[in-house]
């Protein structure tokens, strides 16, 4: 599974992506927020207030309850600021 | 009606672009567009915009499909630009071309409305005195998007 940070999301977590194989029971984003948190202080920051985080599965934008499986690509980042 | 979708750190070509889209053709009659630039709030040395490649354009095409959904659109373009950009730089381009005016204004502000709540920028602002900060999401910009849904 290839996760991706953006933005203040990415500095928290002092990486842009990396790859991780969550254990069976992580089955959706927030399972995989929770599992990502525990990897290490910077994880835990940037995912300490869930909801101000926002998801993509396979580069389209996903819920916290969106499915999520071993070949996604996953991103997490703040809300969108463009335009 | 194939949208040009372009993600780039060059400047855009307003006049350039506009004639790209009429170019040897008699049945537009209206030609919308909007340039988002970058404001030069108190003290803002630089705008440093980043997004998620791939993503960014397959959410811009989408928007796009569905303004063309809703409008008779004869054509599109969104050009947004990423990198490090100066107060006073132009940061985005929307153009909608239409056979009447009401089609290209409604289509190019709906464009625009969409691409600040669901295209995948984030902006940063650097400041004179050397701090950053990323930029928030508003709440206006929520409400300017939700104006288009369906009643």
């Amino acid at each position: 599974m290839r996760v991706l940070y953006f933005a203040w999301v990415r500095q928290r977590v002092g990486m842009a992506e990396e790859e991780v194989a969550p254990p069976e029971t992580v089955r959706d984003v927030a399972g995989l927020i929770a599992w990502l948190s525990a990897r290490s202080p910077g994880h835990a920051s940037a995912f300490a207030n869930p909801r101000t985080i926002r998801a993509a599965v396979n580069q389209d934008f996903a819920g916290p309850d969106h499915p999520v499986a071993a070949n996604d690509e996953i991103a997490f980042f703040p809300p969108v600021t463009g335009g | 009606m194939t949208p040009r979708i372009a993600i780039q750190e060059a400047p855009f070509d307003l006049g350039a672009e506009s004639a790209r889209l009429t170019a040897g053709r008699t049945d537009v009659g209206g030609l919308a567009s909007f340039v988002g630039l970058c404001r030069a709030d108190d003290g803002l040395a630089a705008m440093v915009l980043e997004h998620y490649p791939g993503m960014t354009e397959r959410a811009i095409d989408r928007i796009a499909q569905e303004a063309a959904g809703r409008w008779p659109l004869l054509g599109c373009t969104v050009i947004h630009r990423v990198g490090r950009l100066p107060p006073g730089a132009p940061i985005v381009l929307v153009l909608t071309a239409s056979s009447h005016r009401a089609a290209a204004l409604e289509s190019c502000a709906f464009l625009i409305d969409w691409l600040k709540t669901g295209a995948p920028f984030w902006k940063r602002e650097e400041w004179a005195d050397g701090t950053a900060r990323w930029v928030e999401a508003k709440a206006e910009d929520d409400a300017a998007t939700a104006r288009w849904a369906p009643a």
